[in-house]
Formats: structure tokens, sequence, C-alpha cells
């Protein structure tokens, strides 16, 4: 795979929301955002924002819905 | 340190399991034992040891030797004590002046053909058939045998034909069969306890003798598998450990656990001095059962090894050569580089890797250094590689990420489904008791992609049924299986009623009625025959107590934690959770998985798998620390280096790990590791790893520390140091001396301290200290307040989560799919003889076992490709290439290749990619697309990196 950041973690938010997509609607959703709360660490969800908010190109729609409950990571710091 | 001088008793035949009590008389004594116990064995319980040759209480009766002769009141002739069991109301002599006749007319037959050359025999003073004639009083041999086994030549200088040479072909112990008394003991060792049917007696009468199969076979070449349980049996010196030939007798023994395995056996260390003699299997190990297996009883040669680094070494930069510098001078150059990092970069740019073989108090130090004093959650361990989907399947599913029985437990199997698991290679301990079950009559069915050992190459074990799935297609045969018995009807409606939730159930019973799951639609994606899964499915089901044991081919795929559930799903659906014979075990690869799990080793959860986001736990923690602990998830060992690439991660403590061997995708790895400013490998070698390494911290082994490991079946294992550390420090106490330069304020003086801590911060550790682990062997747990003697069984009476969760398992193929360019599917595994990434086994004797990773392929594949067998061969994905030479075998199906990950110059990971468990990140090493190809040689990357490896080695010699 690319050492791209964004790429690779577009390829895990995919696989998740693979998972959960068998799932009724509403507890796919929340199941993909626990997950990603529960277990990516701020870098890792800060990255994954950059690609949400440019607009969530190769996103799978699950995983852009479960966005509006995914923590936001602190900004930056040293 | 705990000794052990005086041997374990051997009470002569096995213990009987009736519950029923039979009383009766003894040389006088009354003595009350279950029905069925030898007269052998009950005269043993009250004291009375009857002179015997060919029983132990390791195998069943024999009565061949004729020594262990009594007399009952009442009944005719001299029975054999061994062979004879306890009736009510009998009256028996153990000693009068006929059977001391009878027994020294038996010893004097015996001796006539043996050397009396006790003084310098490697056996003098462990020797039975020196103790039987010295316990029968024999004092003179009253005639010279004409015929011998034991003299090479006759009176008359001519080469006796019935004498046979030593040999001494397997590395670590020897068969001399002049000194053999032909009692049989090592025959039933290897077919009762071990199981491999290696050793047969040839010919009768005079002429019988022990022999390792065909005439033309020496131990090495046999099917024999060192695991030593026949020297162990062996009352001479005829089956003898070469340690003790070169040593001598040990003087004293520490009852330890084995650092390679899940299993944990128990092992007396036999030493004298602080020389280790041989290692012995411990009787009253509840894992082993007195068993053990190559590695654990004869791969100890490692501890000592020159290999083995002494002394602390720093480096500027990795292309410099190393230093050896003082403890103390490594601790400050280590502390300034780690604090300048953290200064400059944030307290998240550094993290830790804690050990699966290391003790539980040593990951949970580390841990903590990362926790309480790096003020960050980046810790990980290698069991991310192997069992973390363990982790999250079984906790999702039934409330706790562990296995749910005991080993005991397949005593009462009927029948055993085994997934990914090759246990006679990996887990041989537990193998070895699986295989006496299956004797028995239990049923095994094999889900596995390569025709395993013990789907029909196993003594008198042939599986019920061979599922041999296309690699990558568990979650669909699994969901498939689960299909059969809900569509079918073979589900166990009163167990789900009351012990999950039944719209759960119900709303799982509807995904995988599809027909879509069903056998017959899935066969032509996984290759598993319909009518064959079928059948699988209903044996399981229907066939009494089944189980599920399971290895690294369900957890390493991108759909690991999947599976995981599945396996759960069917366990749930038949009931079989919650009793003997029956429950989900998985099959943990190193030896303490499960310890460094329970510690805290994940970064998003704290000790006893509790998550850093609740508030509760980290004030427990923070209350007793006295810091402050991070609520976000760290980063996991992929992860972590990927932030190094990306340039956010700086600095890496590594215990006991070898990450850059074991992790998949070479060439990620390293280049993570080249990024870092600051790694520090703490092991007992140069590992791989160390070649990216600015701080070398040397490590002891397990033979010089304590501690504990944690085993598959939870139970927690004393380790018990035998020997100084060679290099200063146990484990515990460099990372604690690094906490310290750290400004950490630690002060424990013994391991013992950790474990309180634990006990003290984790409620399933609550109940466990050294003392009650001192008194009681060892511990299962949960151990508290309700389970103050710990669990072997989990789950009776409910889950630990509260109801049972069914959960849907969506088969999702792997990205990693075949094509015209790499058109075979790489599935990997391990062997016997060697662990894991062989730092240790390839440093001891077991080479002779296993000199080089092969690729398995087979015949039709091989032809195609021009491939020969014992040739170079290169194989190729798109993450890199590499060589090895090629196996031509039919255990492999066509379009499948095999190979093992324990040689570094195999470099079998630069193969493998990054793909991984979607859940865990757990790597995807049991399938890569591959290309096979005949090759001359190494390939460039090989050599290069035997270069970089050589050059980074070099080590200055200190001032
Ligand atoms: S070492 Fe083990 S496998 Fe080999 S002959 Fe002895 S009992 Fe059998
Ligand atoms: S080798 Fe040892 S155990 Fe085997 S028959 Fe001979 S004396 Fe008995
Ligand atoms: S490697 Fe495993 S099976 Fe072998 S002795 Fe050690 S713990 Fe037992
Ligand atoms: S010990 Fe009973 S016959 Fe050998």
């Amino acid at each position: 795979m690319s050492a791209d950041p964004h790429e690779k973690l577009i390829y895990m938010a995919n696989q998740i929301s693979k998972f959960f997509e068998s799932k009724p609607h509403a507890e796919g959703v929340a199941g993909i955002a626990a997950h990603i709360n529960d277990f990516w660490e701020p870098r890792m969800r800060r990255h994954l924002f950059e690609v949400v908010d440019a607009g969530g190109t190769g996103l799978r729609p699950l995983v852009m819905e479960a966005a509006q409950t995914i923590r936001r990571p602190a900004p930056e710091h040293a | 340190m705990k000794d052990f001088v005086i041997p374990d008793r051997d009470f002569g035949t096995p213990a009987a399991k009736s519950k029923t009590m039979v009383t009766l008389t003894i040389d006088g004594f009354d003595i009350t034992v279950p029905e069925g116990t030898s007269i052998m064995r009950a005269a043993a319980e009250i004291g009375i040891s009857v002179p015997k040759l060919c029983a132990t209480d390791s195998l069943d009766a024999f009565g061949s030797c004729r020594l262990c002769l009594v007399e009952i009141e009442g009944r005719n002739g001299t029975p054999a004590s061994c062979t004879t069991p306890v009736a009510p109301g009998i009256k028996v002599h153990t000693q009068n002046s006929k059977l001391k006749q009878l027994r020294r007319g038996v010893m004097e037959l015996y001796i006539s053909d043996h050397p009396l050359d006790c003084l310098t025999c490697s056996a003098n003073g462990d020797c039975e058939l020196q103790d039987m004639a010295g316990a029968v009083g024999l004092r003179d041999v009253r005639y010279e045998a004409v015929d011998t086994h034991f003299k090479a030549k006759n009176t008359s200088g001519e080469a006796n034909p019935q004498w046979m040479p030593k040999d001494d072909s397997n590395p670590y112990f020897t068969y001399d069969p002049a000194k053999c008394i032909v009692c049989s003991r090592c025959v039933r060792a290897c077919e009762e306890v071990q199981g491999t049917f290696a050793l047969t007696i040839e010919g009768r009468g005079f002429d019988s003798r022990v022999s390792f199969g065909a005439k033309t076979d020496t131990a090495l070449t046999s099917d024999c598998v060192s695991c030593g349980a026949c020297v162990q049996a062996c009352p001479t010196a005829t089956l003898q450990e070469k340690s003790i030939i070169d040593i001598g007798t040990p003087e004293r023994s520490v009852i330890t656990t084995c650092a390679y395995c899940g299993v944990g056996c128990s092992f007396k260390a036999e030493m004298r001095g602080d020389e280790l003699v041989r290692m012995t299997p411990y009787k009253h190990g509840k894992a082993n059962r007195g068993h053990s297996c190559v590695k654990g009883r004869f791969a100890y040669g490692y501890a000592s090894h020159k290999d083995r680094i002494l002394s602390p070494m720093i480096r500027d930069k990795i292309t410099d050569p190393w230093q050896e510098v003082s403890w103390d001078e490594a601790m400050e150059f280590t502390a300034n580089r780690m604090k300048g990092l953290i200064e400059k970069h944030g307290r998240q740019s550094v993290g830790v890797i804690t050990s699966s073989r290391c003790t539980n108090e040593e990951a949970y130090l580390v841990q903590k250094l990362t926790r309480a004093v790096f003020m960050n959650n980046n810790t990980d361990t290698c069991a991310r590689v192997c069992h973390s989907p363990t982790g999250y399947g079984l906790g999702q599913t039934f409330g706790t990420s562990a296995g749910t029985q005991d080993f005991d437990s397949v005593e009462e199997t009927d029948v055993v489904i085994l997934i990914g698991a090759n246990p006679t290679d990996g887990h041989p301990v537990f193998a070895s008791r699986l295989k006496k079950r299956l004797r028995a009559g239990a049923k095994l069915i094999v889900i596995d992609p390569r025709r395993i050992d013990l789907v029909d190459n196993s003594a008198h074990i042939r599986a019920a049924h061979h599922l041999a799935l296309t690699p990558g297609t568990n979650v669909a045969v699994v969901t498939a299986i689960a299909h059969t018995i809900v569509t079918e009807g073979l589900f166990d409606e009163e167990f789900i009623r009351t012990r999950c939730d039944w719209d759960e159930f119900q709303d799982y019973a509807e995904f995988v009625s599809d027909a879509r799951h069903s056998p017959e639609a899935t066969q032509l994606l996984t290759g598993v025959k319909a009518d064959e899964l079928r059948a699988a499915a209903r044996l399981y089901a229907k066939g009494g107590n089944g189980a599920i044991y399971y290895g690294l081919g369900v957890t390493e795929h991108s759909q690991g934690s999947t599976t995981v559930i599945g396996i759960a799903n069917l366990a749930m659906l038949t009931g079989n959770i919650g009793r003997p014979g029956v429950g989900v075990n998985p099959l943990r690869g190193q030896n303490n998985v499960q310890g460094s799990c329970d510690m805290g080793s994940f970064p998003h959860e704290l000790p006893g798998y509790r998550h850093v986001k609740n508030d509760s736990v980290r004030e427990v923690f923070e209350s007793i620390w006295g810091v402050k602990i991070d609520n976000e998830p760290g980063l996991r060992i992929p992860n972590m280096l990927d932030a190094a690439v990306e340039g956010t991660f700086k600095g890496l403590y590594c215990q006991g790990e070898d990450i850059l061997q074991s992790d998949p995708d070479t060439k990620h790895v390293a280049a993570g590791l080249a990024a870092m400013e600051c790694v520090i490998v703490h092991d007992l070698f140069l590992n791989e790893t160390a070649n990216y390494a600015h701080v070398f911290f040397p490590g002891s082994s397990f033979l010089e520390k304590d501690g504990t490991f944690t085993n598959a079946e939870r139970r927690i294992n004393r380790v018990r140091k035998v020997m100084a550390p060679k290099q200063g420090y146990a484990d515990w106490e460099v990372t604690q001396l690094f906490a310290q330069a750290m400004g950490a304020d630690w002060h424990y003086t013994h391991p013992s301290q950790i474990m309180d801590e634990i006990a003290m911060l984790t409620p399933s550790f609550a109940g466990v200290s050294y003392e009650k682990l001192e008194t009681m062997g060892s511990i299962q747990w949960p151990c508290n307040e309700s389970a103050p003697e710990g669990t072997p069984l989990m789950h009776i009476d409910g889950f630990v989560r509260g109801k049972g969760k069914f959960i849907r398992t969506e088969y999702v193929a792997t990205d990693e799919k075949t094509g015209p360019r790499f058109p075979l599917l790489l599935t990997t595994g391990r062997i016997l003889s060697q662990y894991n990434v062989g730092a240790q086994t390839r440093r001891t004797e077991n080479v002779v076992w296993h000199e080089e990773d092969l690729l398995e392929i087979h015949p039709h594949d091989a032809e195609l490709r021009g491939v020969r067998d014992g040739q170079y061969v290169k194989l190729a994905s798109r993450s890199g290439e590499t060589s090895l030479k090629a196996k031509i075998t039919d255990r492999v199906s066509p379009g499948v290749v095999y190979t093992t990950f324990h040689h570094p110059t195999t470099q079998a990971n630069v193969i493998t990619t990054d793909f991984s468990d979607w859940a865990t990140n757990c790597p995807e090493y049991k399938v890569t697309a591959v290309q096979v190809s005949p090759s001359n040689g190494p390939t460039e990357w090989q050599e290069d990196y035997a270069e970089q490896a050589a050059q980074s080695r070099r080590i200055l010699a200190a001032e």
C-alpha cells in the first residue's frame, strides 16, 4: 500500500464499515463510530477528519455518516 | 527459591478415577482406595514401595518384569501387584521369604545380561535397576550368561551378533541397547503419553529389542519427535540425556514454567550448583501433567549461547558500531535521548512494545512506563500480530478475552473442531493430550488449507472430516456451518433461550439462513464440498460434547475478528459452553500471549481489559500511580510505524520482541524503525530489530528471574529464578532502572510486589498472590472473592457479559487476491522444533530438524513452473521477493504454497503485505498472493540485508 497516510486510513475505515454494513442501519453507524473512537489514536482520527472535511472522497457512505459521532481529536499540540 | 530435593514419588500405576471406594489390608495396614486402583498403588499410598521395574505411574500397567509379585490370602500363586486391582477385604502380603526368593531370581536373570559398570554409568545414582538390586538384596549372581546383549565380543573374540552399538544420532539423548532390560516403558511412553508410536519392541523372547521403527532407522531419522517421554520413562541408562552423561546427576530442583509456547508446561529445572543439568516435566503441572515437547525439555541451550549479549550497548547513529557501556551510562544516555524527544516532539512521540515472552510483571511495568512516565497510551505487544482478534471477538460475544476451558477439558470432549491450528507442531503437549482422547474414540474435524499431520499422518488417528478451504475463506465456512445448524434445526434452543439474547439470536438466524450462506452456495468460493461441510456441522452439533480449538490460521486474516465471532456463535448455537469437554479455545502462540494481553499491553485498555476512556477505571490507577492517565487510545504497532514514517513518532522501547522479523511487510517496518531517533531493544540477542537500534539492553532468560506466565488456559504459573542473571539484572529490574532514569519513583525489590499491585488494581486478579501460587501451584483467573481458588471453566451459569451475544458475520473477501502476476496463495505456519522467529531455537541443537525454511508446493504447480524438489525458488509478492528451497508435497492443495518463518535469512515477511484485520490490525499473514519461479540463490534484497545486518552488528571493544 502507499505511504500516504490518508489512503491507508481510508482503507481501514472502509474495512470497518464493511463489517458493520450487514447490521441494521443505525446500529451499523453507531458501531463504526464507537469502534473508531475506541481504537483510533487521535493522530489517526485527525487524518480521517482531514479526508472527511475535504468531502470524504474514497470513504464509504456509512463512514461519512458515522463521522458525525466520531470524536474530533483535540488540535495538535506539543 | 524453593527446593524440591526429594524426587516425586512414583506410585507405580496411574490413579483410578472411580468414586466407589474399596477397603483392603496390606501388610496388616488398612487402606481405602478408589475401585480400579492397583495393589501396587494402594501399597504406595501407605508408604510401602513394592519392588518394580516395568511399572511407572505415568503409564498403564503392563506386567512384564514379574518383580512386583505379592501374595493374597486365599488366592493361588503370586500375582503381579501392578496389574492386579484391589478387591474389598483382601489381605495382601508384599514381603515374605517366598516373595523375596522369587524376586531375587528375577533380578539375577536381569543382572546376568547387564554390564556391571555401575560406577562409571551415567545413570549411577539414578537407576531403578540398581535400586531394585539393592531392594531385593541381590548379593551375587550365581551364573554367567553365555549369550548376552552387552558384550561386543564373545570369549573367543568373535563379534556378538546380539550386541548393538550406541545410537547417539539424537542431539539430546542416547540409546545404548547394551543396557536395555526390555521393560517396554519407553515404547508405552511413546504411545500413551506422546502418541507418536515411534518405538516398537522387535523380536520375541531373548531376541526382543527396542527399535526406532525400521531396521535402518536411527533415533534421528525415525518418526521420533524427541519429546523425551521415553527417556524419562526409562529406568536405566539405556535412554539417557546427553546432558547427564556430560555433567552428572543433579542435586536439587526448582519448579518453573517453560518459556516457549502457550501450553505453559511446568518443569523441574534440575540443577547442580548454578548449572542446569536437565529439565524434567513436572508431574503435578496442571497444563502438561508430566509431559513436554522437545523445546521445553531440551532446547534451553540458547540461554548460555555465545551470541548472548551481556553488556549494555549504545550508539549515536545506527550506522555506527555498537559501544559497550556500563548500565549507568546506558541509562543516562537513553533517558536523555528519550527526554529530548518528548520535549521536542511531545509526549505522544514515544512508546513501548511489551513482550509475550517476558513475565506478567515485566509486561505490566513496561506498559506502566509508557502510561505513567511517558504519559501516553502508546503501548502494544506482539500479541497484536497473533491473537488480538481473539480479544476482540470473544470480548464482543462472551464478554471476556480468553479461552473458556482448561486443558483437562479435552478428556471429556466427543467432537473436536480444529481451525487454523496445527497443534502437533505448534502446541505439542496439548496435541498429545488431544491425540490420546481421539484414540479413545472422540471425533475430529480439521478446517485448514493444509493437510496437517492430525488429518491422516498421526498413528491411530484419522480426522472424520477435513475441510480444506481456500486460504481467506474462514468466515464463509464458519457461517455455512452455522447455516446448516440453524436451517436443519440442530441448534440448542433451550441453551439459547436461557443463556443468550433471544432477539439477537433471531436476527442472526435470519442472517445465516439466507441461501447465499448455504454450503452449496459457498462451495465454489471456499473449495469445501457442501456435503462434507454439512456432515461436519451435524457431527459438531449433535455428536456430544463439542469443543473448538483454533490458532493463528483463524486470527491472522483481514477478517480474523469476524471468524472468532463466528466461532463463538457456533458454540452458543449448539450449547457447547460452560461445562467440561466443550468451549472455545484459542491456542496461543508464545508462552505469555495471554498474560501480556491481561496486563494492559494494548493501547486502548488498562490491565484487566478496561478501556482507558472509562473515568472510573483511570481513577483507580491514577490514585495508586499518582499521575494523570491519558483518556485517548494510543498507537498500535502498525500505527506506530506509520506515524514514524510520517515523522510524528520518534522513540520506542521494545522489550523481548523482534518486530523486524515477526511483523509483516519487512520493508515498511524497516522504514519505520529507520525513521525513529531512539530505538531501544531489550533482548537476549542482537535480533533483527536491533539493526535499527540506538540502545541495546541485554535481557535475562527465564531461568534467571522470578515472575509469572499465564498460559492459554488463563493459568498463572510461577517462573522461578534458578541462577543469577548473567548480565546482572532481571528484565523487570532493567525497566525499573530505565524508569528511574526517566525520573520515576519506582522501588520494587521483588516481582511479588508488582503482582500485589496488579492484584490491587485488577478485579480478575484480586485474589492472586505469590503466597497463593506457592500453595496452589497455579491459579486460573478470574481469581477473586467469588472465586478464591480461580476459575478452570468460564461462563458456567452465565456469560461474563450477561447474555451471550450473537453477531452477524458477513463474509468480505480479502483484497489480497490472486491474479495473473501472482496466481498462488501463500500461507505461513510453524514447525515443532522451532519457535517463532527462531532466535532461541536456532541457537540450540534443534536446528538438526530444521536447518532452513522450505516452501511447500503441490506437484502440479511445481511441474508447471519447472520447480524441482530441493531447488532454490524465487517467491515474489507485490511487497517484495525472497528465495528459499522448494519442497514438493501434496499436503498443500494446488494453488496454495506454504512456508514457515523461523529463519531471518528467508525473510518470509518481505513477502507478506500490510493488509490486516479490520478490527484489530492483526496482520494478514495467512494469505498473500505470490508467484514462484526457479532461481539460483538469494535475492538482491537478501544479500543487501545480510550486508546491512553484518554492518550494524559490529561491536567496538570496550576501552
Ligand atoms: S522421544 Fe518421544 S517421540 Fe521420540 S521415541 Fe521417545 S517418546 Fe517417542
Ligand atoms: S530402553 Fe529403557 S525403557 Fe525402553 S525397554 Fe529398554 S530399559 Fe526399558
Ligand atoms: S514448548 Fe510448549 S508444549 Fe513444549 S514444553 Fe514448552 S510449553 Fe510445553
Ligand atoms: S512392575 Fe509389575 S510386573 Fe513389572
